[in-house]
């Protein structure tokens, strides 16, 4: 018999009791773990949002259609496309202060006997392109063939498979790492597969022209400022330079973005500081309870030679067993609420989503485990020193 | 030779003196009761003498030692040591057994031994009851328990405050029993009562009034 052993036959033998603390712990954990994970996906999704969008300037068609699908297609993944001159790229390249431009076609495929799945395929210029290959880059070392993809980590095919797109056979060489925006369910190939489909489309009857004698189109430029120029004015000059386009700094997309994203965090900091405060307020009265029933036990363990140390010893150790299976158990059911429904979350938040990674998640759960027990340390702390201080003599000859 | 001596003990609670200036002194296994009408002063004493409080003025000797001196801390050791308690309530902890609780106090003593506790059971006629929880014994098996725990670390003095008194008579012969056994033995023992059958049965008796010792009686029939 040791001071462990004791807390553990407390705990055994009143189990209603053990079980409503250990219930009120397992939802502050809940909570705690559940809430930090969400945000923490949510601020991962931000990040990787920036890093994928990498340009200071996205130029996109004049129409106010085109920034909202572009915008729909980052962050829900929705298909679209929109068009505008080819000539837009020379124009954004003679534009002081350009240093990069990277232009891009998007196409979207059909739900149709033609296509194997409706997917967003995005060309890219592999020759100027600095946004889309370093992610490629990560899971394929070569350039992409002609014919060949790359997809989003959300696509329905593997490595080797064929993805049939508007009839033509495509070949998938790569999946890419998750970004949780909308380009995990994209399709990313060079410039003349892009050109390639955009016929076989035209085909199809989907057109990609902005009228019917223009030849080359493309749909967005990723611009990179030169060192030592104001982006600022440099997006000002775009649009005054450019013709029939709108030049957007994507810092002011992820501006959106981000405000969102802090209103989330915020109301979800709020929900766990609450949980936190009302937790720590009931464990208080749930430990003053069980102070006020186990007088008469503490007073018989200290007659019998516990000192005072030794008594909030058995108390917190009580307390923090508590605490732990509360808190491994609300790690637990958060685990089981957030990690099936990621893609519910993230569909119904409209935020970039991306789930940390296990060393990442092993630390939110450490973090959540230690906020419960200290909690339930706390809580019952107070009440162990207030047994700790009452007279065991006048306690026990009071026949309570 | 004294084990227990209490020179000019007063206990003040504001203008009330629950002891008023008392002396006395208990040789080392002798067995006294300690009698008194309520508010006479007798829990006040069992406290002091208990470790549980401090006089307000003179000094308490246990074996020599200044217990009136000593610290809180201190004074638990000198609890957990020396003295073995027995209340009138059957103080068990609930969630423990019979067996268990006396090993609870070996525990915060030395070290548990439970086939030590086995054989302190069995000497108060508990030993087949050992795995029973508080709440399957009877009263006075509870308090015969309490008795168990009490001896369990060979104290040198067994102070118990109203024993009998919420027991039947079966009970109160068995626990009186125990005492001359541990009388015998020459364990020390000094029992607060209000009943005179239970006073009879020691060897002396401190009468306590208005926190005074108003007078001592020696049982001249005590051993016979």
């Amino acid at each position: 018999m040791n001071a462990f052993s004791l807390a553990i036959k407390n705990l055994i033998r009143k189990p209603g009791r053990t079980a409503a603390l250990t219930l009120l712990t397992a939802f502050l954990a809940l909570s705690v773990f559940g809430g930090s994970l969400v945000v923490s996906s949510l601020q991962r999704g931000l990040h990787s949002l920036e890093s994928r969008l990498g340009a200071d300037i996205i130029v996109l068609p004049a129409s106010a259609q085109s920034k909202v699908s572009f915008e729909k297609l980052l962050l829900q993944g929705t298909t679209g496309a929109f068009y505008m001159d080819a000539s837009a790229l020379d124009a954004v390249r003679e534009v002081e202060g350009v240093e990069i431009a990277a232009p891009q076609t998007f196409l979207a495929s059909l739900k149709a006997d033609c296509c194997a799945v409706k997917v967003q395929v995005i060309g890219m210029d592999q020759e100027t392109d600095f946004v889309v290959q370093p992610w490629i880059a990560q899971s394929y070392s070569r350039s992409l063939g002609d014919m060949d993809v790359a997809v989003g980590c959300k696509v329905e095919a593997d490595v080797g498979e064929t993805l049939r797109i508007y009839d033509e056979n495509c070949h998938v060489v790569a999946r890419l790492a998750p970004t949780g925006t909308g380009l995990d369910t994209a399709v990313y190939c060079n410039m003349d597969t892009m050109n390639h489909l955009l016929a076989a489309a035209e085909q199809k009857g989907v057109s990609h022209k902005i009228t019917s004698d223009s030849e080359e189109t493309i749909s967005a430029v990723y611009v990179k400022v030169k060192d030592g120029y104001d982006i600022d004015q440099v997006n000002s000059k775009l649009n005054g330079h450019v013709r029939k386009a709108t030049a957007v700094r994507t810092r002011s997309m992820l501006t959106q973005v981000s405000d969102s994203l802090a209103g989330v965090s915020r109301t979800v900091s709020l929900l766990i500081a609450a949980v936190w405060v009302l937790a720590l307020i009931i464990l208080l009265i749930a430990f003053a309870m069980m102070a006020a029933e186990r007088r008469r036990e503490f007073a018989v363990l200290r007659l019998v030679g516990t000192s005072r140390r030794g008594l909030c010893r058995l108390v917190l150790t009580e307390s923090a067993l508590c605490s732990l299976a509360g808190g491994l158990i609300g790690i637990g059911a958060a685990a089981a609420v957030v990690f099936p429904f990621t893609t519910l979350i993230e569909t119904q938040l409209g935020l970039p989503y991306l789930t940390p990674d296990a060393r990442t998640m092993l630390l939110l759960g450490a973090l959540a485990l230690g906020v419960t027990v200290l909690v339930g340390a706390l809580a019952s702390a107070w009440a162990a020193l207030r047994l700790s201080r009452t007279d065991p003599g006048a306690t026990l000859r009071e026949g309570a | 030779m004294s084990l227990l001596e209490l020179k000019n003990v007063s206990k003040i609670y504001g203008e009330l003196k629950a002891l008023d200036n008392v002396s006395i002194h208990v040789d080392q296994g002798e067995w006294v009761a300690i009698m008194g009408p309520s508010g006479s002063g007798k829990s006040t004493m069992m406290n002091i003498i208990g470790c549980m409080d401090k006089p307000s003025l003179g000094e308490v000797l246990l074996d020599g030692v200044d217990i009136s001196k000593e610290s809180s801390k201190h004074l638990t050791d000198i609890r957990r040591d020396k003295i073995g308690l027995i209340f009138q309530q059957f103080h068990m902890v609930n969630y423990l057994t019979a067996v268990e609780n006396v090993m609870v106090s070996q525990y915060y003593h030395s070290m548990p031994d439970e086939e030590e506790a086995l054989e302190a059971l069995g000497r108060v006629g508990l030993r087949e009851r050992a795995r029973h929880l508080p709440s399957q014994l009877s009263g006075g098996e509870q308090q015969r328990v309490c008795v168990a725990r009490a001896l369990i670390n060979h104290p040198e003095l067994i102070l118990a405050d109203e024993p009998t008194g919420n027991l039947d008579e079966a009970n109160e012969n068995i626990v009186l029993d125990l005492f001359a056994q541990l009388h015998k033995e020459g364990t020390t023992l000094i029992v607060v009562t209000h009943d005179p059958e239970v006073a009879e049965a020691a060897q002396r008796t401190i009468v306590l009034e208005h926190g005074r010792v108003a007078r001592e009686i020696i049982n001249e029939n005590f051993g016979k």
